[in-house]
């Protein structure tokens, strides 16, 4: 059966706060919560606009190098993404694919994670150590409501 | 083949136009334009910063690690640093692959290649070439082609997750699997995942088919413009087999000038400095390799879909060859050298995977347990493959602790990178020169480097950096005019 809450970490692990993603679901997925489902990748493609299909709402979670420390929480529209490099693609697009596959996509909403330093080989940098903590909080707050409204009044743009 | 319009003679005179797409992380890559009062050209350079820290990133690393680090340079990719560096490792251990294994790592290329051509064409190349790179470019007969292809998005879709599943079921993980071995595979592929596969590759090849169709109208339609844009002649390099056939795995090196006659063929690649050096230019990160043959100012090329198409004698899989013929004899050959022809060959090439997984699908050693050999420890090994964006070089020296000493990786971009700065200088001159900057214009030039998809160091994905910085700059460093593009595409000032 699938999870009515998808939630899509990304980033790359072997290069320093890019990793905020991943590791905000590896702590996440140490919960076991059976309404959840957590995927990670390094980087979205088109392909997982499959991965939305049959869910109730969808949360994206991306280290971020312009919103304020420690995190922003935003709710996303599908919107086609204009790059001259197959090597990019936002949230945004993902949902616009599925769009074009199915229809009007989930719910979906961004967390955004303050990083610091995306050298690879480079560690978690301190910053983004203290603002993972911080996001662990809300994201846990997060799944434990299920009501459209509730996350609402979490949205945070900084 | 010169180097013209890459330096100014006087640039304290000039006027700085800047496209700067910041997408992650600082420094990725612009495009600077000096132009003088009148708008006009004076010197372009497109910049790039590429693998910086890799080879620290993996010295003192045991060797056998490394076909999975490598995996985390590029998240597009991944499949084709796996595979360059495991034929590397494949050497230092002295093996001789298996059949088998041969044959699934062909297979896993293969499923590689599809999904990255696929990504490429339908979800970043086909916008600019079906809607015109800016708005009133040719829409009527463009929106007949749109109706006869109505499910290009979803079948490009398709196709990408079609080979994303040759990828999992081959290297056994979705995400930076872990079949490719040094001296194999550490699996074969089960009757039932083959079966899985087979009953969608007839499909498979049909959409891939139908994008051919659809270049070829795309291009037939306005071949003038489709030849003459960005157009220049260069030098092409590739892996070519012993018989001269398309082989995107594994062959000799093959270069021809720009009048398509040899500068060397069927060369080894295990010594591959015996015949490109690569120079440093002190304005981009990347590096610029050159035949040594040809020297400096002489021995840039172009790698990827166009040189493998070009350069083969034939494609030894029916449906892909006979479009090679045509893209070959297509307006007196004249579509050979064109940058906006890389969708094309992209498109045969994407074919070509597709009727190769079949193929191989077909083939009972995919079944086989024989998959790992190994034989005397060298010190060095150099793999090399085509990967979808043109030829990637892996080369490792390692210590008697099996330890990385050294690495150097030739990338794909890298090989590319003086041919995207002609086709930037080539665009700025036909559509830049003498006039006001618009929106539609600076997108010309990256609709240039989109022909070429380079990888610029992308495997870092942190939100924020707006995509496309455009900034006009006087002599005296004063800021005149920005323009910012959105990552959704909406432009501001």
């Amino acid at each position: 059966m699938t999870a009515p809450l998808l939630i899509f970490g990304y980033g790359n692990p072997s290069r320093g706060d890019d990793a905020l993603g991943p590791l905000l679901l590896e702590r996440l997925q140490a919960l076991n919560l059976p309404h959840v489902e957590a995927l990670t990748d390094f980087q979205l493609q088109v392909e997982h606009a499959f991965d939305l299909q049959g869910r109730e709402r969808v949360l994206f979670i991306d280290a971020s190098i312009s919103c304020t420390a420690p995190y922003a929480f935003s709710r996303l529209h599908a919107q086609k993404d204009t790059s001259y490099t197959s090597h990019v693609m936002s949230p945004m697009a993902v949902l616009h694919a599925f769009r074009e596959l199915y229809g009007d996509p989930p719910p979906a909403y961004l967390l955004q994670v303050r990083g610091e330093r995306f050298e690879l080989g480079e560690a978690l940098s301190a910053a983004a150590t203290a603002n993972l903590d911080l996001c662990f909080d809300l994201l846990q707050k997060l799944c434990t409501k299920s009501d459209f409204q509730e996350w609402e009044q979490f949205v945070v743009l900084r | 083949m010169t180097f013209a319009l890459e330096t100014a003679t006087h640039p304290e005179n000039l006027k700085r136009v800047v496209i700067e797409p910041v997408t992650r992380v600082e420094g990725h890559g612009k495009v600077t334009l000096l132009l003088d009062e009148d708008n006009r050209v004076h010197q372009a350079r497109f910049h790039i910063v590429e693998f910086r820290g890799f080879e620290k990133f993996v010295q003192g690393r045991p060797f056998w690690e490394v076909p999975v680090l490598v995996q985390r340079l590029c998240g597009i990719c991944p499949v084709s640093h796996n595979l360059a560096a495991c034929k590397a490792m494949d050497t230092i251990i002295g093996a001789t692959v298996p059949a088998a294994a041969d044959k699934l790592r062909r297979l896993m290329h293969m499923g590689q290649i599809l999904q990255s051509h696929a990504l490429h064409f339908f979800h970043l190349s086909a916008p600019d070439l079906l809607f015109g790179f800016d708005a009133a470019v040719g829409k009527r007969n463009i929106a007949g082609i749109v109706a006869a292809y109505p499910d290009i998005a979803r079948q490009g879709v398709a196709l990408r997750r079609y080979g994303q599943e040759v990828i999992r079921l081959t290297s056994g993980k979705r995400v930076h699997g872990t079949g490719v071995i040094p001296g194999g595979m550490n699996k074969n592929l089960s009757r039932d995942e083959r079966d899985c596969l087979l009953q969608e590759i007839d499909q498979v090849i049909a959409w891939s088919q139908a994008a051919v169709e659809l270049i070829k109208a795309i291009y037939s339609e306005r071949p003038d413009f489709h030849n003459g844009f960005g157009f220049y002649r260069s030098s092409f390099m590739s892996l070519v087999r012993d018989d001269g056939a398309l082989d995107l795995y594994h062959g000799g090196l093959r270069a021809r000038d720009e009048h398509g006659q040899p500068i060397f063929d069927h060369v080894d690649y295990s010594h591959y400095w015996d015949y490109i050096h690569e120079e440093v230019k002190s304005w981009s990160y990347c590096k610029f390799p050159f035949i040594r043959a040809r020297g400096r100012e002489q021995g840039w090329y172009r790698v990827g879909p166009l040189a493998r198409i070009n350069n083969c004698d034939f494609i030894p899989t029916h449906r892909a060859d006979a479009e090679r013929k045509i893209f070959k004899e297509f307006g007196g050959g004249s579509a050979t050298q064109a940058t906006l022809a890389y969708h094309w060959a992209r498109m045969i090439e994407m074919l070509h995977a597709a009727e190769v997984i079949q193929e191989l699908l077909h083939d009972a050693d995919l079944q086989s347990d024989d998959l790992v050999s190994s034989g005397e420890r060298q010190l060095r090994g150099v793999g090399v493959i085509e990967a979808p964006r043109g030829t990637l070089i892996h080369h490792y020296r390692i210590n008697e602790d099996e330890q990385i000493v050294r690495a150097n990786l030739i990338v794909a971009t890298s090989h590319n990178n003086q041919a995207m700065n002609e086709a930037v200088r080539q665009v700025a001159l036909q559509y830049l020169d003498g006039q006001q900057l618009t929106e539609g214009l600076l997108n010309h030039i990256e609709v240039a480097i989109r022909a070429f998809d380079p990888c610029l160091s992308c495997a870092t994905h942190a939100v924020g950096k707006m995509p496309l910085e455009v900034e006009l700059v006087d002599a005296a460093g004063t800021l005149i005019q920005r323009l910012i593009k959105d990552s959704d595409g909406r432009h501001r000032t």
